[in-house]
């Protein structure tokens, strides 16, 4: 583990877990989106579906990733998305961002982010929205 | 004699002119092309098909096959291009069916009530994720999930819940359920038995098409040979228990969804069709046995005339083989019924109200393709499941549309369109090739086990994403036409209460039922898998008991396995 603004950290590019949690099977954007990434230049792992959290922060912790996308079309993310967030602090990872997508209403967007989850995108939005908003996250969080 | 010779001379005389009229039109269309080719084209156009094929700027005789009588046929005639009645909606009007589901048993019985004294024809269940998994409410897989997309099933006494009040001989009732679809279906003539129905009587459909599963919707439990082979059970059981039920829904809907082409979604779900008679056919039943209870389901997509090309395609594709390579004989075998949906994909979350008149179109382009029945997707199903005001809106879309617009008077009114009939030419075209393509990958269930449709599927898929984000493509109200301040919509919300309710309810049911009886009828059910006999008659037990859902999932698991994805992207 390094801690986050250490030197060594800077060179690599961004890593990324994209994963997809509970029980839907909807990939079609989470597929979209580590695709979009990838090409963006991150590294980018995609943990394949139907993962529970505890699944899904251990990768985060093995890969060793800087931000966690998890794609949720199920409903239920005011369970997925705290769950995932307390594991990796857990595990020791407070610093990992957790952020994602879905169908999400906006005030349970709002509630998410203040039980400190990033930012959360609905359907419809650009790949490129996604990718500004991790490459500025990344500015100013792994490199400072 | 002398007159016979006239005749001939005639003839020749005439086919000489009709030569000469062909070879004159060729030379028109040769120069009209190249002078449309020179003119200038609308710098916001874009020319392809939502599938990314080329479009011409018009079409003539020229592009009809040479067969174009024996390639559509009359409706209600082979092989079926132009429908599958002769009369097509004259008689009876397409089925207007909503998929809904949400929360309890109760919740969902109550919607259905709503939607049925609207004049809605027939049922359709969606289930929640656990259930489509196979998972009870109260299993610790399930938390957080239950009701939220559809409706929780665990057993048998859900199953009564769903349905009470509604005589289950008098509607028909569609179940979208895969993975653990035989123990859907089982909890169902369980519960029909249990309103003193005669089952012979049961209408409706099961969706239990696993192939697609693993291609595109993902909600799958066992590896695909033992999955193939209760998908056959069923065949077999319901060919002599339930002969008015549709043992299959062979589904193109969700490998669309998936980002698929319109013929990808064509020539995918065709060859998973094939796969299940052959599987069929392998267990050693006749195919007119099976057959004319095999059905299907389309996605409708934006793109009017390739969604009418694409049924139109299918049904004559469906039609020649089941003849031709699988020989059948009774034509029911030969008919193509399907149910459409509009796609789901195409709806924006951006300026939700626009989607009413998507959904008006994609109808349309369903009702012009023969569809037997129809869900239309409510305005505001990216955000939330639908409200009732909202289903409301998408059922009088269906309304109207048979009611005011007269569409539904003519069989096939499109037939005939010089674009539609090569357009539908095209479509078999690029099937059949695709067909070639599978059969080089080994075949349908190989091809799932090395992940090449998932990757054809996703090829696809990011090409469109591409298009649109590049601007390519436009979207109303998401990447052109956009409100910078946009009003909130009133969504559905499916609390916890769902939640809390059924693991009440199963605590019940696990605390009166007979345990000792759901002992005995479990470890039947893991014999009769293990002996590999038939399990329908077996499980049928076990809902009848009482069994959950999850508990005869895992006596199959045991004995099957479970199914593992090929993970990329």
């Amino acid at each position: 583990m390094t801690p986050a603004g250490s030197p060594s950290r800077n060179p690599r590019p961004i890593r990324v877990l994209v994963a997809k949690p509970g029980l839907d099977g909807h990939d079609r954007g989470a597929k979209v989106v580590a695709a979009a990434l990838r090409d963006a230049g991150m590294e980018v792992v995609y943990t394949g579906l139907h993962q529970t959290p505890e699944m899904i922060a251990t990768a985060a912790v093995q890969e060793d990733v800087d931000v966690v996308g998890l794609s949720i079309l199920s409903g239920a993310h005011m369970t997925l998305f705290p769950r995932v967030r307390q594991l990796l602090e857990q595990m020791g990872r407070p610093d990992t961002l957790v952020t994602g997508g879905g169908i999400i209403p906006p005030e349970d967007m709002t509630a998410l982010q203040q039980q400190g989850v990033g930012k959360l995108f609905g359907p419809g939005t650009p790949t490129s929205d996604l990718i500004e908003y991790i490459e500025q996250w990344a500015a100013s969080h792994l490199e400072s | 004699m002398t007159a016979r010779r006239t005749d001939r001379n005639a003839d020749s005389a005439k086919l000489t002119e009709q030569e000469r009229e062909l070879a004159q039109l060729r030379a028109e269309v040769t120069a009209w092309r190249a002078k449309a080719a020179a003119l200038p084209l609308r710098p916001d156009a874009n020319i392809t098909s939502v599938s990314g094929g080329g479009v011409e700027p018009a079409y003539t005789p020229l592009d009809l096959s040479p067969d174009v009588i024996g390639a559509t046929g009359l409706p209600g005639q082979f092989p079926y291009t132009r429908g599958i009645h002769p009369t097509m909606y004259r008689g009876r009007l397409w089925t207007m069916r909503q998929f809904a589901g949400f929360g309890t048993a109760d919740d969902t019985n109550q919607r259905y009530k709503f939607l049925l004294e609207r004049g809605q024809t027939g049922l359709s269940v969606a289930f929640d994720f656990p259930t489509l998994m196979g998972y009870d409410s109260d299993h610790p897989r399930s938390e957080g999930e239950v009701g939220k997309c559809g409706v929780a099933i665990s057993s048998l006494a859900d199953m009564e819940t769903l349905f009470d009040g509604i005589p289950l001989d008098k509607v028909s009732t569609s179940m979208t359920i895969n993975g653990p679809a035989a123990m859907l279906f089982c909890f169902y003539v369980a519960a029909a038995e249990r309103q003193g129905v005669d089952i012979a009587e049961l209408q409706g459909t099961i969706q239990n098409d696993i192939l697609k599963e693993y291609m595109a919707q993902h909600a799958w439990i066992f590896p695909a040979e033992p999955a193939l082979k209760v998908i056959v059970d069923l065949f077999e059981w319901a060919a002599e228990h339930t002969p008015k039920w549709n043992t299959i829904s062979i589904s193109g809907y969700h490998i669309r969804e998936a980002g698929a082409t319109a013929a990808q979604e064509l020539a995918f779900t065709l060859a998973n069709g094939f796969c299940y008679v052959e599987h069929g056919v392998a267990r050693g039943l006749p195919v007119d046995s099976f057959g004319p209870r095999l059905s299907f389901f389309w996605d409708i997509h934006n793109d009017f005339f390739e969604e009418i090309a694409k049924l139109r395609a299918a049904r004559r594709i469906w039609a020649r083989h089941l003849r031709e390579r699988y020989g059948a004989r009774d034509p029911r075998s030969w008919k193509m019924r399907f149910h459409c949906q509009t796609a789901g994909v195409t709806l924006t979350a951006q300026q939700p109200h626009n989607n009413v008149v998507r959904v008006a179109y994609q109808a349309l382009a369903a009702v012009l393709g023969g569809t037997q029945s129809l869900h239309t997707n409510a305005l505001d199903e990216t955000l939330a499941l639908p409200t009732e005001e909202s289903v409301r809106i998408a059922l009088r879309t269906q309304q109207i549309l048979a009611y005011e617009t007269g569409v539904p008077n003519v069989a096939d009114p499109l037939g005939g369109s010089y674009y539609l009939e090569a357009l539908t030419d095209g479509m078999e075209r690029e099937a059949e090739g695709l067909f070639a393509e599978i059969e080089a990958q080994g075949g349908v269930v190989q091809a799932i086990e090395s992940g090449w449709f998932q990757r054809q599927i996703a090829h696809s898929s990011m090409r469109f994403q591409a298009e649109m984000e590049q601007g390519r493509r436009t979207i109303v109200g998401v990447n052109d036409f956009v409100e910078e301040a946009e009003g909130p919509v009133n969504i559905l919300k499916v609390g916890d209460a769902a939640e809390r309710t059924q693991r009440q309810r199963m605590a019940n049911l696990r605390a009166r039922r007979d345990d000792a009886l759901v002992t005995e009828r479990l470890e039947a059910l893991g014999r009769a898998a293990a002996n590999n006999v038939n399990i329908i008659p077996a499980m049928l037990d076990c809902a009848r008991a009482y069994c959950t859902l999850f508990e005869i999932r895992h006596v199959l698991e045991e004995i099957y396995g479970s199914y593992r994805e090929p993970v990329f992207f």
